[in-house]
C-alpha cells in the first residue's frame, strides 16, 4: 500500500513548502484528562481478565475437593489478593458504568417512529443489571 | 473484491464479552473474591456450591462467563497496546499473546467444566 | 472585564523555521469578540504576516478550525471572553501537517473523504420524466443528523486514533458514508462496505468519543461509527452463513 499523504514530508522547494509534522508523543494519553479517562476505560479489561482467572481457579478448586476450596478461600483473603480484587472490582464496575453509556450511544432503538433517548436505554440496562445481580446472589447464597 | 477481514468476528465477540462482563462479572467477583473469603456473608456449604456448579446449565453459564469476557479483554487490550504504547509494528506478537491467551483460557475452562 | 487579553499564536514559516513557536500579541478584550476577531485584529493592525483560514465567520463553512488552548474549536464560534484573563493559545489543527502558521494541509482528509463515495449511488438513475425521489420525514430522520457535517475536521484533531494511525479513515468520512448508507434513495451501501470494512476503515476506531465532543454541528460521528460497526458485523455473519447474499 502506498504511503498516505499525511505521513510524507517532501523537502522544501521554492514551489512546495516544507510541512511541519509533529510526532504524536507516546504519552499522548496523559496530555488530556479525556484521553486519560479513555485509557482507564480500556484498562478495565484487565479487571475483567483477572475476574475470569479467579473464577477458573474457583471452579478448579471446587472440583478438587473441600480442602482445595478452603485453601483457595484463605488465599483470596490474604492482603495481596484482597488488594488486587478491590482494584479489579473498581475496574470492573467502571467497565459496567462506561459500557452502559457507550452502548446507549452505539445503538439506535426506534419505537413508534421516534428514537428512544439514550438515557432510557442506559437506565433499563442498570435496572437489568441490578435484577441479574440480585438473582445471582440469591441463587448462590440461599 | 478485497480480502475478507476477520475483524467483524473479533468485534462481535468483544461486544458479547463486554455485555456479559458488564452484567455478570461485578457481582461474581464481589461475592467469590471478596465477600465470601472475608466472611462478610455466611458462606454456602461446599456441597451445595459443588452441586450448584455441577448442573449442566450452570456449567454452560460459567463457560460463557469465563470465555467471552476473556475475549473482550484480548481485543480491547490489543488495541490499548497498539494505541497506548504505539507498538503496532509488534502486532503479530501482540495478537499471539492476546488471542492465544484467550484460546488457552477457553480450552482450560471447557476442560474444567466438562470434567467437573 | 479587563481591557486586553494576550494571544499566543503559533508561527511557522517553512523557509525560516525548523518547528513552530508561539508569538504573543495583545488584543482588546471585547465582550462580543470571538477568537477569529482577535486574529483578524492582529492581522489588520499588528502583524500582517499571520496566516490563517476563515470565511463565513458564522460556523457553517468549516474553514476556521484551530486548536484553542489545546482543544479543537471553530474560532468563529469561540468567544474570547470565555478565556479571560488569558493568555489564549492558538495553534493549527492537531494531527495535520502544518503548511504555515495556523494553516494545515487537508489533502489526507480530502482523499479519505472521497474514498467513501459521499454521493448518492444508484444502480439505475430514475429518468427525469418520472419525477423526484420521494422521501418521508421518517426516512429523512434516519440520516439527517449525519448530513449536518461541515467538513471542519475538528473531529480529526480530536481523534487520537487518527493521530496514531496514518491509514485510519476518520470520523467525518465514516459519518458521511453512514449519511448516504441510511439515505433511502441510495443503493451504494455494499460498495461502501467493501471500502470501510477493511482494517483501516472502521475497525481502527476504539470509540474514544472525542470526535463527538469536538463536533460543532452535533453530527455524533462516534455514534455513527459504532452503528456502522454493528451493520458491518451483521453483514459479515450474513455473508458467512448465506453465501448468496454476497455480491
Amino acid at each position: 500500500m502506498s504511503v498516505p499523504i499525511a505521513r510524507s514530508t517532501p523537502p522544501h522547494t521554492p514551489y512546495h513548502p516544507r510541512w511541519y509534522r509533529k510526532r504524536v508523543s507516546t504519552y499522548w494519553w496523559l496530555l488530556q484528562w479525556s484521553y486519560f479517562r479513555f485509557v482507564l476505560r480500556e484498562l478495565t479489561s484487565l479487571g475483567v481478565a483477572y475476574s475470569c482467572v479467579i473464577l477458573l481457579c474457583l471452579i478448579r478448586a471446587l472440583s478438587l475437593g473441600p480442602q482445595a476450596y478452603e485453601d483457595l478461600q484463605k488465599r483470596l483473603a490474604s492482603p495481596v489478593f484482597v488488594a488486587l480484587t478491590v482494584v479489579s472490582l473498581l475496574l470492573v464496575l467502571f467497565h459496567t458504568v462506561t459500557w452502559f453509556s457507550l452502548s446507549a450511544r452505539a445503538m439506535v432503538v426506534r419505537m413508534g417512529g421516534k428514537r428512544v433517548p439514550g438515557v432510557l436505554i442506559s437506565a433499563s440496562n442498570y435496572v437489568a443489571w441490578l435484577v441479574v445481580s440480585g438473582l445471582l446472589a440469591w441463587l448462590l447464597l440461599r | 473484491m478485497a480480502k475478507r477481514p476477520i475483524e467483524p468476528l473479533f468485534w462481535t465477540l468483544f461486544s458479547g464479552g463486554g455485555v456479559i462482563s458488564a452484567f455478570f462479572v461485578p457481582i461474581l467477583l464481589f461475592l467469590f473474591a471478596l465477600a465470601l473469603p472475608l466472611g462478610w456473608i455466611t458462606a454456602p456449604s461446599y456441597e451445595s456450591l459443588h452441586h450448584l456448579v455441577s448442573l449442566p446449565l450452570s456449567r454452560l453459564f460459567l463457560f460463557v462467563v469465563c470465555s467471552l469476557p476473556l475475549f473482550h479483554w484480548a481485543h480491547r487490550f490489543r488495541y490499548t497496546l497498539y494505541d497506548g504504547l504505539q507498538i503496532k509494528h509488534l502486532n503479530e506478537f501482540i495478537n499471539v499473546i492476546c488471542y492465544g491467551g484467550v484460546i488457552v483460557g477457553t480450552v482450560v475452562s471447557a476442560y474444567l467444566l466438562w470434567n467437573f | 472585564m479587563a481591557e486586553n487579553i494576550d494571544l499566543d499564536v503559533a508561527r511557522y514559516s517553512p523557509e525560516r523555521d525548523e518547528s513552530p513557536s508561539l508569538q504573543r500579541y495583545t488584543v482588546p478584550l471585547r465582550k462580543d469578540w470571538v477568537v477569529l476577531d482577535a486574529l483578524n485584529y492582529i492581522k489588520d493592525r499588528v502583524d500582517g504576516s499571520v496566516t490563517f483560514r476563515w470565511s463565513c465567520r458564522m460556523g457553517v463553512c468549516g474553514s476556521c478550525g484551530m486548536m484553542v488552548n489545546g482543544e479543537p474549536k471553530l474560532t468563529c464560534a469561540t468567544f474570547l471572553s470565555s478565556y479571560a484573563p488569558g493568555p489564549v493559545r492558538v495553534e493549527p489543527l492537531r494531527y495535520f501537517p502544518v503548511v504555515r502558521d495556523l494553516v494545515v494541509e487537508m489533502s489526507d482528509f480530502m482523499t479519505k473523504f472521497r474514498r467513501v463515495k459521499p454521493w448518492l449511488v444508484r444502480k439505475e438513475e430514475k429518468p427525469i420524466s418520472e419525477g423526484e425521489y420521494l422521501q418521508t420525514p421518517e426516512q429523512l430522520d434516519n440520516y439527517k443528523q449525519f448530513s449536518m457535517c461541515i467538513n471542519c475536521t475538528l473531529c480529526y484533531s480530536a481523534c487520537p486514533v487518527y493521530g496514531l494511525d496514518p491509514f485510519f479513515v476518520g470520523p467525518a468520512a465514516i459519518a458521511m458514508a453512514q449519511r448516504y448508507n441510511l439515505d433511502s434513495r441510495d443503493e451504494g451501501a455494499d460498495e461502501r462496505m467493501d471500502i470501510l470494512a477493511q482494517h483501516e476503515g472502521i475497525w481502527g476506531c476504539t470509540f474514544v468519543g472525542e470526535c463527538t465532543k469536538a463536533c460543532p454541528k452535533n453530527v455524533d460521528p462516534a455514534g455513527s461509527i459504532q452503528q456502522y460497526k454493528l451493520t458491518a458485523a451483521m453483514h459479515w455473519f450474513k455473508t458467512l452463513l448465506i453465501p448468496k447474499t454476497s455480491k
